[in-house]
């Protein structure tokens, strides 16, 4: 691939993947509230367009318009590049994730380990954001952050790593390949589980938002933001959500097969049935502590994810299938 | 409590509160914490203070009853009916059986509706919304019994001295039955979606403990007292209008922590249902205000103390007279202010996120804590 060849599927997979995202959010957003309404039994938007389609946008005008404030004695340029710290590796996630055998802006041979480990990157935002509002409140949600990466991060790394073993590859669409007729999901239940429910931390969803937490800490690391400003956290966070289900659609659950339908539709369907089971979840559970979530992480789900990832490779090796 | 530590120390203060949005009202927490953990707490009240004892000096005692709604105000029909009855039993004015049935009836539809929103607020704190709009869901039913009886949703002023305002609207009966058959299925859904959810349990069992000697030294009252065990209620203990021919029980938890309270609070709503069905079955007929006392004189020197049982405890109203038409003091005992004083003792060594959490569970509401 030339220079100018990244250069150009770089600036339209771009394009494509902020529409799509874009898009996505503004839905999803409607969508969770929506749900949400009816869970609790109320309506939800009802007014601005057809069942309050347009709520969103009506929301995101109403930001648009609203004074940037920086509280006194804060960092200002940590201040203001916090939000894009935050959005732009969650945004950024959506280069690698192929939409169909050949629908993908990028490829290479290490993928799931640049989903993995990029939307980590997201903390960073989160901790200068916290440290950057000279607020106590933020502060003490930047420093939950860090606690809580570090507890997600290993038993999702290390169940997507028996899944990159039973597929023998880094390459996600070589991933999905390896599920033409069987899901992972159905080989690999545990790894699931831990997968799913650390992305859901690595997103901030309930049960695990500690960073918001608005109970104890009024909003979080984002008491302070104001604006678009505070949008972009919004849009960050859920962008990372739909990220979180796509893959965990594309390595668990077949990625694009599926019958008659288009490829992306498929895939799309997947990734959406999982944000309904997320945006459930929200909905019903309460909040754990982060202490609890910290002991959970380290003291069950990591053990169990390496009990996964070594029974995994010793039966690969006992059964001599695998690469 | 020193209010800024040392530069070394990795100890901060944090100002949880007036303009907090869980700390149930305006109401200050200084916090002194180690990382999350809160080494010592300072309460701050009086951000609500509106001298309501002070004003009633200059009033008349049927002038003072609008005063008394506006103290604890989930619970208005409790304290029109301490206060109403503190007046009656000083000046001797006898209640119709009626009345006294109806007053029942009221008092217990309001500790539903007290005891929904505590249990939606600890919902709220663990960031279970869900159960907070159920709870209120069914609170604005009862809002809507009273609103038929009274005319009034959140103040009420419903109780005279010798008796009610006016008799229960035609109907109103049937109604109040359907309510309570629905509100029991409703109840079972609530102790899945929040008492049982193991989440919630490892939230709240083992968390902001009050030893049963500790709730006895601070005279704390109400589902906080019950919930480290000990089964005092006004209710049993001195009883008043007919609770004495009444058969319900007190309930009571084992440890003293966050879920044991509202555990007992979620069992007292089921305790209320019993008693309003028991009352509203044989309701005796009759005149609910014999003779309306509206002018009303308390013998010269005669001091009463009179208390019942709200959903936060033992509400008392004190009054000294001097003879005149205005009571010469008025003393309120306020059971959120007296168990709202122990925070600073159990809060220590717990976590941030548990603050709201125990705050929550001594269910204060800071119009009557400050009065």
């Amino acid at each position: 691939m030339s220079v100018s060849e990244a250069l150009l599927r770089g600036s339209l997979a771009a394009l494509i993947g902020f529409t799509f995202v874009g898009i996505s959010l503004v839905i999803l957003n409607w969508f969770e509230r929506k749900m949400g309404g009816r869970i609790q039994s109320r309506y939800g938007p009802m007014h601005v367009g057809f069942h309050g389609i347009l709520q969103t946008f009506a929301d995101l005008l109403k930001l648009l318009q609203k004074e940037y404030i920086i509280p006194q004695g804060a960092n200002k340029l940590l201040f203001i590049a916090a939000p894009f710290m935050v959005m732009v590796p969650a945004i950024f996630v959506f280069l690698v994730i192929p939409f169909g055998p050949d629908l993908y802006a990028f490829r290479f041979e290490y993928s799931l380990l640049f989903i993995l480990s990029f939307p980590a990157l997201t903390s960073f935002g989160i901790l200068a954001a916290g440290w950057a509002s000279n607020s106590k409140y933020s502060l003490v949600a930047s420093l939950r952050t860090v606690g809580q990466m570090i507890s997600y991060e290993i038993p999702r790394l290390l169940s997507a790593l028996s899944i990159a073993l039973m597929a023998g590859s880094f390459a996600i669409d070589t991933i999905v390949e390896r599920q033409a007729y069987l899901w992972f999901v159905l080989l690999q239940p545990i790894a699931f589980l831990v997968f799913f429910f650390s992305s859901l931390a690595e997103a901030n969803r309930m049960p695990f938002d500690f960073t918001w937490a608005e109970s104890e800490l009024v909003s979080g690391f984002f008491t302070e933001y104001t604006g678009m400003r505070w949008a972009l956290f919004f849009l960050g966070e859920y962008g990372a959500l739909v990220a979180a289900c796509l893959v965990t659609a594309l390595i668990f659950f077949g990625g694009w097969y599926g019958p008659i339908l288009p490829s992306p539709i498929w895939l799309i369907v997947k990734a959406a049935l999982l944000l309904v089971f997320s945006l459930w979840i929200r909905w019903t559970w309460p909040r754990l502590r982060i202490d609890q979530w910290m002991r959970f992480s380290w003291k069950v789900l990591t053990p169990l994810s390496i009990a996964n990832l070594l029974l995994t490779a010793f039966l690969m090796h006992w059964l001599g299938v695998g690469a | 409590m020193e209010r800024f530590s040392s530069p070394e120390s990795f100890e901060f203060m944090i100002n949880m509160g007036p303009q907090h949005p869980s700390t149930h009202g305006v109401f200050k927490l200084v916090l002194k914490l180690d990382g999350e953990t809160v080494i010592d707490a300072e309460p701050e009240i009086g951000y609500l203070h509106r001298s309501v004892e002070k004003i009633a000096e200059n009033r008349t005692y049927e002038q003072v009853l609008p005063l008394t709604d506006r103290l604890d105000y989930v619970n208005a029909m409790g304290n029109n009916l301490a206060y109403v009855m503190a007046v009656e039993n000083a000046a001797g004015i006898e209640v119709p059986e009626r009345a006294k049935a109806i007053r029942v009836i009221m008092a217990e539809f309001n500790r539903i509706a007290s005891h929904l929103i505590s249990l939606g607020t600890q919902g709220l704190e663990v960031g279970s919304h869900t159960l907070f709009l159920y709870c209120f869901r069914e609170r604005e039913k009862i809002l809507d019994l009273f609103e038929k009886a009274s005319g009034g949703r959140l103040t009420y002023s419903y109780f005279r001295f010798g008796g009610i305002s006016k008799d229960l609207p035609k109907g109103w009966i049937d109604e109040a039955r359907e309510f309570l058959n629905d509100f029991e299925n409703k109840m079972e859904e609530y102790f899945v979606l929040l008492l049982d959810n193991p989440i919630y349990k490892g939230r709240t069992v083992g968390i902001g403990i009050i030893k049963p000697e500790t709730a006895i030294s601070y005279g704390a009252s109400g589902p906080v007292i019950r919930g480290s065990g000990i089964p005092y209620d006004v209710r049993k203990a001195n009883p008043y209008l007919i609770y004495n021919k009444l058969d319900f029980n007190i309930p009571t938890g084992e440890n003293g922590d966050v879920w044991d309270r509202a555990y007992v609070r979620f069992q007292e709503m089921k305790e209320s249902v019993k008693i309003i069905r028991q009352v509203i079955e044989n309701l005796p007929e009759g005149s609910v205000l014999e003779r309306e006392a509206r002018y009303i004189v308390i013998e010269e020197g005669l001091s009463s103390y009179f208390s019942v049982e709200s959903p936060r405890g033992e509400l008392g109203f004190f009054i000294y007279s001097d003879g005149t038409e205005k009571p010469y003091r008025l003393k309120i005992r306020s059971p959120a202010f007296v168990n709202l004083s122990m925070i600073k003792e159990i809060i220590k060594g717990e976590k941030l996120a548990d603050v709201p959490l125990v705050l929550g569970s001594l269910d204060p509401v800071f119009g009557e804590v400050d009065r």
